[in-house]
């Protein structure tokens, strides 16, 4: 069996790989996409930690992970319907054109 | 005198006893009423008064019968109802009432003479506006009358002694709009006011020696053997004992209330309420509540008699009471209003109650209280109607001849008139005048008051006969004619024309019956009374002293009859003859204006320098101490300014700039702050790492 530094790996490498798309794409869809990506790399942790945990039959790991997932859909859910309103109003996706959220 | 009280307690108090309290509460209650009843209402308020009078003069007189039964029965009871009104720590205040012969008689007394006063005023205030308020009055006084003759406690005695002070305020004010009237009103209040403050010093100076101020309580009040025999061996200043000491005090405040020298001053000006008042306060009750109170603190004066039966406190007030007779008695002969008159002649009668009570005991001068408040009111009343038909003309010089247009009140007045001089015989005055002068006859000490009294009682004739010749005989001096009163007035006339006659007959040396009531001993009719050495002779004299008194003013003012006329300015024949004692007479022996230049520009002087004081002194410092507090503000003023709102100022400048220093991160682009959110995460995270090595 895959030793549990694999998966901490794997998830890592998600988790890099999301970061660099949300901080370098100018594309707010891309931008989520890449945030969803850290949230399954965190997810992976969550599932990977409980699966080699001491307590594996109790299925607190699994709990954590469907929560955490439903609620990145309903994250998912709302970034998008933000985007769609932006896009209605700027008609634009792009991030950079956004940059009048200041005080 | 002969003081052999033998009251036997009884613990178990009758019903009438019991019920005692309902004399006074019914007109309080009736009182009560009235003040709240409309203007308007004016026959529901002279019938509650009048009512609430009856039921109290039956309860009086079911309770006369019960203590003369009891007497007769050889067993004389004083009966005392006592309770506790306020208990601190081992501490009571007790209050309760007392039925005994001396509260029974003024009982039936007051509330006879009470009643009588208040059917005369429904005529006599029949236009009056203020009807309602005059009876609710009338009915609190009686009230407050009554609880003072019930007392058992000298602080309930106070008690009613207050609200008795208040309604005479009430009442000599209650023409307010009269200036003379309010002023009346003020003086008699403040000047009682004086000797109230000695009786009150003297009620906290005995509670403090004994611990009650129960009369009677079984062996344990004030009045009784044991707390006297204590009071006795107090010693005092002046070589008087805590008893007399104690009596002096209380004495203070009967002078007061009985317009006794030298606080008399109050009672002439008095006059200037409505006559009823006049004849109910300042003939027969409230007046006599002060010579009451002397009868009821006896045992406290006489406590520790001399060698003579007598003591200090009681030769101080035989010598105030007789010096008082001659005094009054003196100014009444040089004054033309007919209240006045008779208002001077109550002082001079007081004086002689209080001279009896001195020197012959509380059974003499009690009975001169009863007579004379039977007949002083009759004359007050009389003179009221006299005033009534006159069209409210109180001077003597512009009446005359009313003995034909006004038979009846002339028939009743002369009988009053006869009765105050003491004519011999038929007239209650003679005899108990005549107990008080074979006391002072009989007085070891000295034979001044005895001639003081005699000569008070020659000026009583004859001031008497003046104004009765000056108003009934002559010719007719006044404007408009004069009419008799109606009968609601001139019938409580002949009731107490009636009592002005009859009531000498159960004071007479042959039946002492009163004085053997109120001393507790068996009455007896003996004809050997009169054989008393001395006596025959001493009602021959005061006989002669009497008809000399009547036939001098006859003859110098009777002359009035057939004469035009006189007119106001024309000098009165005394003037004529001696016109500086005239003068000194008319003027009240200048007794106000000695008060005037004395305790009045004393007191003048001192709320002077006392607003002085309080503009200058107190002011000043005040004023003072707010220019410090004002210093101080601005002080503080300075500091705020210059210092405090500076540095709150400079903070918050330099707050704002913080803030748009640090609002430059705030760049608005989104991925910025994920760049920076992703710093701070790994930098968090290089933290943590380091420090778990660590």
């Amino acid at each position: 069996m895959t030793p549990l530094a694999g998966y901490l790996l794997v998830a890592a490498l998600l988790f890099a790989i999301g970061l660099a798309g949300a901080l370098t794409r100018r594309n707010a869809i891309l931008v989520l996409i890449g945030i969803e990506l850290m949230l399954n790399a965190a997810n992976l942790n969550l599932i990977a930690f409980w699966r080699y945990g001491p307590h594996p039959e109790a299925l607190t790991g699994m709990m954590f992970a469907i929560f955490s997932i439903a609620v990145a859909a309903a994250e998912a859910a709302v970034g998008l319907g933000l985007v769609i309103q932006i896009h209605r109003h700027a008609h634009s996706t792009n991030l950079d054109d956004m940059n009048r959220m200041k005080g | 005198m002969q003081e052999s009280i033998s009251f036997t307690p009884q613990l178990a108090a009758s019903p009438i006893a019991q019920l005692l309290w309902l004399i006074p509460a019914l007109p309080i209650v009736a009182a009560g009423l009235a003040a709240l009843l409309k203007q308007a209402r004016r026959k529901t308020a002279a019938g509650l008064a009048i009512g609430s009078m009856s039921v109290s003069l039956l309860l009086a007189l079911a309770a006369f019968v019960h203590v003369v039964g009891s007497w007769m029965h050889g067993a004389l009871a004083r009966e005392t109802v006592n309770f506790a009104w306020i208990q601190v720590g081992s501490t009571s205040v007790d209050l309760g009432w007392v039925l005994d012969p001396l509260s029974a008689v003024m009982l039936v007394m007051v509330t006879l003479v009470g009643l009588l006063i208040f059917i005369y005023s429904v005529g006599y205030m029949a236009h009056d506006e203020n009807y309602t308020r005059f009876f609710c009055f009338l009915a609190l006084f009686a009230g407050g009358m009554l609880t003072v003759v019930i007392a058992n406690s000298l602080l309930l005695l106070f008690m009613g002694w207050e609200i008795v002070g208040l309604t005479s305020y009430l009442l000599i004010g209650f023409w307010y709009q009269r200036p003379a009237a309010s002023a009346a009103a003020k003086k008699a209040f403040l000047v009682t006011r004086v000797g109230d403050v000695f009786f009150l010093l003297g009620m906290v100076w005995l509670f403090a020696q004994t611990g009650t101020l129960l009369f009677y309580n079984g062996g344990f009040g004030s009045m009784e053997p044991a707390a006297l025999a204590g009071l006795l061996g107090q010693h005092a200043a002046l070589g008087l004992t805590a008893a007399g000491a104690i009596g002096l005090l209380i004495f203070a405040g009967a002078a007061g209330k009985s317009g006794q020298f030298p606080l008399h001053v109050w009672l002439p000006d008095a006059m200037e309420g409505p006559t009823p008042v006049s004849a109910l306060i300042h003939a027969a009750t409230m007046v006599a509540a002060g010579v009451y109170l002397v009868a009821r603190v006896y045992p406290l004066m006489q406590a520790g008699a001399l060698a003579g039966g007598t003591t200090t406190a009681l030769i101080i007030v035989t010598w105030v009471g007789a010096f008082t007779a001659v005094f009054a008695a003196l100014i009444a002969v040089a004054q033309n209003d007919i209240k006045r008159i008779l208002a001077y002649s109550t002082v001079s009668q007081l004086g002689y109650m209080m001279a009896g009570l001195g020197m012959g005991g509380v059974a003499v001068g009690m009975f001169h209280l009863i007579t004379h408040a039977f007949f002083k009111a009759l004359l007050f009343m009389g003179a009221g109607s006299v005033i009534h038909g006159c069209h409210e003309e109180q001077d003597v010089r512009r009446m005359g001849g009313l003995k034909a247009d006004m038979p009846f009140t002339f028939i009743t007045y002369a009988i009053g008139m006869l009765a105050l001089c003491g004519f011999p015989l038929l007239f209650s005055g003679f005899w108990s005048k005549d107990g008080i002068l074979e006391a002072a006859q009989h007085w070891s000490l000295a034979k001044g008051p005895f001639y003081l009294l005699v000569f008070g009682a020659l000026l009583t004739a004859f001031y008497m006969t003046r104004q009765v010749a000056y108003v009934f005989f002559g010719t007719w001096r006044g404007k408009k004619p004069a009419h008799e009163s109606p009968a609601v007035m001139t019938l409580p006339l002949a009731v107490l024309a009636f009592f002005a006659m009859a009531l000498g007959l159960i004071g007479t040396p042959a039946w002492p019956w009163f004085h053997a009531f109120l001393d507790g001993h068996a009455a007896g009719f003996s004809l050997h009374g009169f054989a008393e050495p001395g006596l025959m002779a001493l009602m021959g004299a005061s006989t002669l002293v009497v008809f000399l008194g009547l036939g001098l003013g006859w003859w110098l003012y009777g002359g009035q009859v057939g004469r035009p006329a006189p007119r106001l300015e024309e000098p009165d024949v005394l003037q004529k003859a001696v016109p500086w004692a005239w003068a000194a007479l008319r003027d009240r022996l200048y007794v106000d204006e000695f008060y005037g230049v004395t305790v009045i520009a004393f007191y003048a002087w001192w709320a002077r320098v006392a607003d002085w004081l309080d503009r200058r002194v107190w002011g000043g410092l005040v004023t003072g101490v707010a220019w410090v507090f004002r210093g101080w503000a601005q002080f503080n003023k300075f500091l705020d300014i210059n210092w405090v709102d500076g540095g709150f100022d400079k903070s918050c400048e330099e707050l704002a700039t913080g803030g748009g220093l640090l609002s430059r991160i705030q760049t608005g682009r989104v991925q910025t702050y994920l760049r920076i959110l992703a710093l701070a995460v790994v930098a968090l995270a290089a933290i943590l790492i380091w420090s778990s090595r660590a």
